[in-house]
């Protein structure tokens, strides 16, 4: 994993950059808790395909959200080289599953532009914006209050 | 030097009403939660001053004074019996008991503190 | 120190404390053919004395007003000037209902309860049934404003000093009430200039000496310009202690001619030495044994005693894996701490428990108030409200024993006349009883009235289509009918238990604590119900099962038994419905596989099923793909961070450090319920 040191400034937010098959996605650094490596989780019954199971992180028990699956770039078959991000939203703390984290980078407010009005596409509804890089590369910012499981509802 | 109180009341709100009144005052002050608990306190707190609740289980407060006075040392020993009764018979019971005086509930802090003050002669 | 909010919180507990005392008390004298102990009476007075002490002093008025009458009354009956009466000890258990609730209005804020000015009416009406009011006064002057002492009772112009001739001459009682001259002469020094003159003509020669006639006397001359009754206040407390006179001196004093004895005479008390070892001790001394614990914090040592012994496990497999021998160094200390760590969460998991005494007592009311409102006569017995229990568990079993408390008045206890019919005594009697029971607490709430009438019950669900007309029900089938959701109804409704709330929700509520709760009932001998709750909420003692690829958690208290099936026990019922015969019954087979959304079993026989029951008595066999050990295991929240899942109550932590669910089987037989009570009896016969 390549890091680059950052000079903060006030209108530039650190996120962290997320492979998810061949694509970039990043999520503010505020809300990741920690990275970790794969490890396999516990079959929820009835939940829906994109969450892998459950976690024991230090005691609590955390869902694992496939991200490819919920953003609908087909099912991730883990292996030990996929990282779990795991990320604080509200109360409730979950697993991301992801390909790599590539990055941790500070992104200019300016250069974060909307979401593009392209076709129908699935992604999209999980993305609050886009960010081109120098390298030609764009990130997708996540959305994670559609992201993560619905904690009443899901599974029933 | 520190003046130490025992106070004797089995309510656990005006044990720390009279802790909150007398120890920002500058006194030391000895808790006990009935009379027998205040007997044992007694020697141990070695105090200038007792007060006590008379309505107690085990031992009501001229239990207590009658204990204390019969105790060596002790014989007298200040004693303020805290009450919510004002009236004459009141009065005549606790001295006949051999309370030095009384606190009527509720006391304000001033108040508690100028009759204890008064009792000691500080 | 504690601060004002401190205390008041203090001062609320303790009214708790006190109020429940005070129930128990009144129960207790209440008790009918017993002779109220004296010591009950005076506990019962003390209690209300203590509410209207503490509230005096936080200026709750109504609380301190109420409680005045109450303990006027109260009063009286301990001094024998009143007769304890069944009348009279109904008003009393009203009163104290009021006074709980001026308590909690006062807490929280609200209107006061409108029984006050009633009850405060029947308790004159009792007082007055003792000796003349003037009697009574004259014991309680009661002042119920705090008393300020007026610092300078501020005349805005500054008196003259006038001169005030004292003369203090001790009895024998002023030493021994604990009083000193020279405190009384100080105590005068703070209102002026005080010259002070020991008279010691009245001290006998040493042979003669008689301390209990003390003969020292003073004349004292204070210039103050303070008030005359301060100086009478100094005095006060000495009473008949001693003579006392002040005389006021006319402005040109004489000076005293005779020369100025020592002012200060040793002080003829024993007064305890300064150099006491004792007192240098803290300030405040501990009370008692107790110390009071934030909740998250008992709470956080639960969850952290879990991981240790979760972490434990890890370690016991590491150590197997290993292939260590069990009497290796290594071995036996790791047994040497799973020892201790277990025996340190059952300390912990003991801390959070409590007596059920608060939720039983507040059953005492309920009864009371169903009783009023249906005209009927009861009384609540209570057995072994001592026996503790986890405190989430007494917080939500309030409401369901509320419920089942009315049903049972309102449906259970007979009107007085019809008791008598029977040849019952006209006052019912509900039983609350609660006991430890191989790990669980069981509470029975039972009542000896008419017990249930089936054939209103069946009448009135098959009215709601809850079961068939031609359904054969065994008598407790129909009795469970009440346990139905909908079967609960608006026209039998009473003001009391149809309030929309049935049995159904009752049963709900206990389940979510994880216990269960049946009923038996006998035709004119009354109802039992029973409710078994786990001791405590975060350990379960489980069964791992393998279902699926997965490691699951079944809970003990729902298995009856595990069966290994032989193809002859199977029976097949329509086009995918199994069977398996059980002790003469056919009882459904549940695939948990195939319930959880894994790969259904392939081969029965090879499986192994475990037998379970509802609440409700239903039976159903539960295949799984393996049975392992049995253990206790650490109680995990499913639902913080992701949502509840059907047929899944928590989660635990193996020790592998990977995740099992705990199975909710009760869920899983009311979902799977293609068998419902006539379904099940059907296949029976």
């Amino acid at each position: 994993m390549r890091q680059m040191m950052l000079q903060h400034t006030a209108d530039q937010n650190d996120v962290v950059a997320l492979r998810i098959g061949d694509q970039d996605y990043c999520i503010d650094i505020e809300v990741v808790r920690e990275i970790r490596g794969w490890s396999p989780t516990t079959v929820l019954p009835h939940a829906p395909a994109h969450v892998t199971g459950v976690i024991n992180l230090r005691g609590a028990v955390v869902a694992v959200v496939d991200l490819a699956a919920r953003l609908g770039l087909g099912k991730t078959a883990p292996t030990p080289r996929h990282v779990i991000v795991i990320v604080a939203f509200g109360p409730q703390t979950v697993g991301l599953l992801a390909d790599v984290v590539s990055d941790i980078l500070g992104v200019d407010h300016a250069a974060m532009q909307p979401v593009p009005d392209l076709a129908s596409d699935a992604t999209r509804a999980f993305i609050t914006n886009v960010i081109p890089l120098e390298d030609g590369r764009m990130l997708r910012k996540l959305d994670l209050s559609k992201i993560l499981p619905h904690r009443t509802a899901e599974g029933v | 030097m520190t003046i130490r109180i025992l106070a004797i009341d089995d309510s656990p709100t005006m044990r720390g009403l009279i802790a909150a009144a007398l120890e920002p005052a500058g006194f030391e002050v000895h808790l006990a939660e009935d009379g027998i608990d205040g007997l044992d306190r007694l020697l141990a707190a070695d105090p200038h001053l007792v007060i006590t609740d008379i309505n107690m289980p085990q031992m009501d407060g001229f239990g207590v004074i009658t204990a204390v006075r019969a105790s060596t040392g002790h014989a007298s020993l200040p004693i303020l019996v805290l009450t919510t009764e004002t009236g004459a018979e009141l009065k005549q019971r606790a001295r006949s008991a051999g309370a030095t005086g009384w606190i009527v509930k509720p006391f304000d802090e001033a108040g508690l503190i100028d009759t204890i003050n008064r009792v000691l002669g500080l | 120190m504690a601060g004002p909010d401190t205390l008041r919180a203090t001062f609320f507990e303790e009214c708790e404390d006190l109020l429940s005392r005070l129930g128990d008390g009144l129960s207790l004298m209440a008790e009918p053919g017993e002779t109220s102990d004296i010591e009950t009476v005076h506990g019962v007075f003390r209690a209300v004395h203590s509410v209207k002490g503490g509230a005096a002093a936080f200026g709750l008025t109504s609380v301190v007003e109420f409680a005045h009458v109450f303990e006027t009354v109260l009063d009286l009956m301990r001094s024998g000037r009143l007769p304890v009466s069944l009348p009279a000890m109904q008003t009393l258990l009203r009163a104290s209902d009021v006074l709980a609730d001026l308590v909690t209005v006062a807490r929280d804020g609200g209107a006061d309860p409108p029984q006050m000015a009633s009850l405060l009416m029947e308790l004159d009406l009792l007082a007055e049934q003792g000796p003349a009011p003037d009697l009574i006064e004259a014991d309680f002057d009661f002042q119920p404003v705090p008393i300020h002492i007026p610092d300078g009772v501020a005349p805005s112009i500054t008196p003259d000093p006038v001169t005030y001739a004292i003369t203090l001459s001790p009895l024998a009682g002023l030493y021994a009430h604990g009083h000193e001259p020279a405190a009384l002469i100080r105590a005068l020094r703070r209102l002026g200039e005080v010259e002070v003159i020991a008279d010691i003509d009245a001290i006998r020669p040493l042979a003669a000496l008689d301390l209990s006639r003390p003969g020292l006397r003073w004349q004292m001359r204070l210039t103050t310009t303070k008030a005359r009754d301060e100086i009478e206040a100094v005095f006060d407390f000495v009473g008949d202690d001693a003579e006392v006179t002040i005389t006021r001196l006319l402005p040109e004093p004489t000076l005293p001619t005779e020369a100025p004895a020592p002012i200060m005479p040793a002080p003829p008390s024993q007064r305890p030495t300064d150099s006491s070892p004792a007192g240098s001790a803290a300030a405040v001394l501990p009370l008692s044994a107790t110390i009071r614990v934030n909740l998250d914090r008992v709470d956080r040592l639960i969850n952290q005693i879990g991981e240790l012994v979760i972490l434990e496990a890890v370690l016991a497999q590491a150590v197997t894996t290993a292939g260590l021998r069990d009497d290796s160094d290594l071995a036996t200390s790791l047994a040497g701490i799973r020892q201790l760590a277990g025996s340190i969460q059952e300390t912990v998991l003991s801390i959070r428990a409590q007596p059920l005494k608060p939720v039983f007592q507040r059953m005492q009311r309920i009864t009371r108030e169903a009783g009023d409102a249906t005209g009927k006569q009861v009384r609540l017995a209570m057995i072994g409200d001592t026996t503790e229990v986890d405190k989430t568990v007494i917080e939500r079993l309030a409401d369901p024993l509320t419920h089942m408390i009315r049903n049972a008045v309102d449906h259970g206890i007979e009107a007085p006349a019809q008791r008598m019919a029977l040849g019952k005594p006209p006052v019912g009697v509900i039983t609350l009883s609660a006991a430890h029971r191989s790990g669980r607490v069981i509470i029975e709430l039972s009542d000896d009235g008419g017990g249930i009438d089936r054939s209103r019950v069946r009448a009135i669900a098959e009215a709601r289509g809850l079961v068939a007309t031609d359904a054969v029900l065994t008598p407790a089938d129909i009795d469970n009918l009440l346990f139905l959701p909908g079967f609960s109804s608006k026209e039998e409704a009473s003001s009391l238990s149809g309030r929309g709330v049935g049995l159904d929700v009752v049963r709900r509520e206990i389940q979510s604590l994880g216990g269960r709760v049946t009923l038996q009932s006998v035709p004119g001998q009354g109802t039992t119900f029973t409710i078994a709750l786990p001791l405590t909420l975060a350990v379960l003692d489980g069964m791992l099962i393998s279902v699926g690829p997965e490691t699951m958690v079944l809970p003990l208290s729902a298995i009856v038994e595990t069966i290994r099936p032989a193809s002859a026990q199977i029976h097949l019922l329509g086009q995918s419905g199994r069977l398996v015969a059980n002790r003469g019954a056919l009882v459904p087979i549940i695939d948990l596989a195939d319930c959880f959304g894994f790969a259904p079993i392939a081969d029965l026989d090879r499986s192994v099923l475990i037998m379970v029951e509802s609440d409700s008595g239903r039976r159903a066999a539960l295949a799984a793909t393996g049975i392992h050990d049995q253990r206790q295991v650490v109680i995990k929240s499913l639902e913080q961070n992701y949502g509840s899942v059907h047929g899944i109550s928590a989660a635990t932590i193996l020790g592998d450090g990977r995740i099992a669910l705990i199975i909710d089987p009760e869920e899983i037989l009311r979902s799977t319920a293609v068998d419902s009570p006539s379904a099940a009896r059907t296949a029976h016969g």
